[in-house]
């Protein structure tokens, strides 16, 4: 068997898996979803008219780590002009994601998706990942990952799109 | 010969399938992020080793499966 063949089935077989994951699009309705926070459930239906900026994180993930500092800060900036930060954690296990929070705290609202039913619908692709919903629900962009030099880019998409 | 060769290739094909039909999500790899899955086991010198390129280079992450911040883990 000539190895060139080998490698187009190969080729063949990588192209079917990048088609797995559905991302989504901007201007795609965000998935609704139901969760249980820290004190009572989160429901994004609750922040219809406000700027969401949904992240999945979990507690072995060092770039989350990295990004809950600077999501504070996002949070006290903008909270007034009608941002809400919602960072939903995909820990199997709940007291790895406390462990993580009772270090690195979290001024903002927590839901915990232990099934990822959430990250599922909304495609994640990579750890952190990242969604901005609009006031109409609407999906407006999303990011995957955190590095210090997405900071500036990010923070000019949420002010632009500020409801106040 | 074409049909031993042609049913090789399905075999090859379908063999492959089973990595692929349920491929690994993101969030389902925490288990692997632990220091113990490093390639290299969790020796003392791996932290020194990664201390030494995140403190030279200036790049943090990257070494396990938890970090690096480009979300392609």
């Amino acid at each position: 068997m000539k190895a060139i063949v080998w490698r187009q089935i190969a080729a063949a077989w990588f192209a079917c898996l990048s088609g797995i994951a559905s991302a989504l699009d901007a201007g795609n309705q965000a998935p609704s979803f139901d969760i249980a926070g820290r004190g009572g459930d989160v429901k994004l239906a609750d922040y219809r008219g406000k700027l969401v900026y949904v992240d999945f994180w979990a507690s072995w993930c060092g770039p989350c780590k990295r990004s809950f500092p600077w999501m504070n800060q996002l949070q006290a900036r903008f909270g007034q002009q009608g941002l809400q930060v919602v960072a939903v954690n995909l820990d199997a296990k709940r007291q790895d994601a406390d462990q993580f929070l009772s270090t690195t705290p979290a001024e903002f609202v927590v839901g915990f998706n232990p099934n990822a039913t959430v990250a599922l619908a909304y495609g994640v692709k990579g750890m952190p990942s990242s969604v901005l919903v609009g006031p109409d629900g609407r999906v407006l962009f999303v990011h995957a990952g955190f590095l210090d030099s997405d900071k500036a880019r990010l923070e000019e998409e949420i002010s632009r799109n500020l409801p106040k | 010969m074409h049909v031993r060769a042609a049913l090789i290739a399905a075999l090859a094909v379908a063999g492959v399938s089973g990595c692929s039909v349920e491929a690994v999500k993101p969030w389902q790899k925490g288990t692997l992020a632990r220091s113990e899955m490093n390639i290299e086991g969790a020796k003392p010198e791996t932290r020194f080793d990664e201390h030494i390129y995140t403190s030279r280079e200036a790049a943090a992450g990257g070494a396990s499966v938890g970090g690096g911040g480009c979300g392609c883990n």
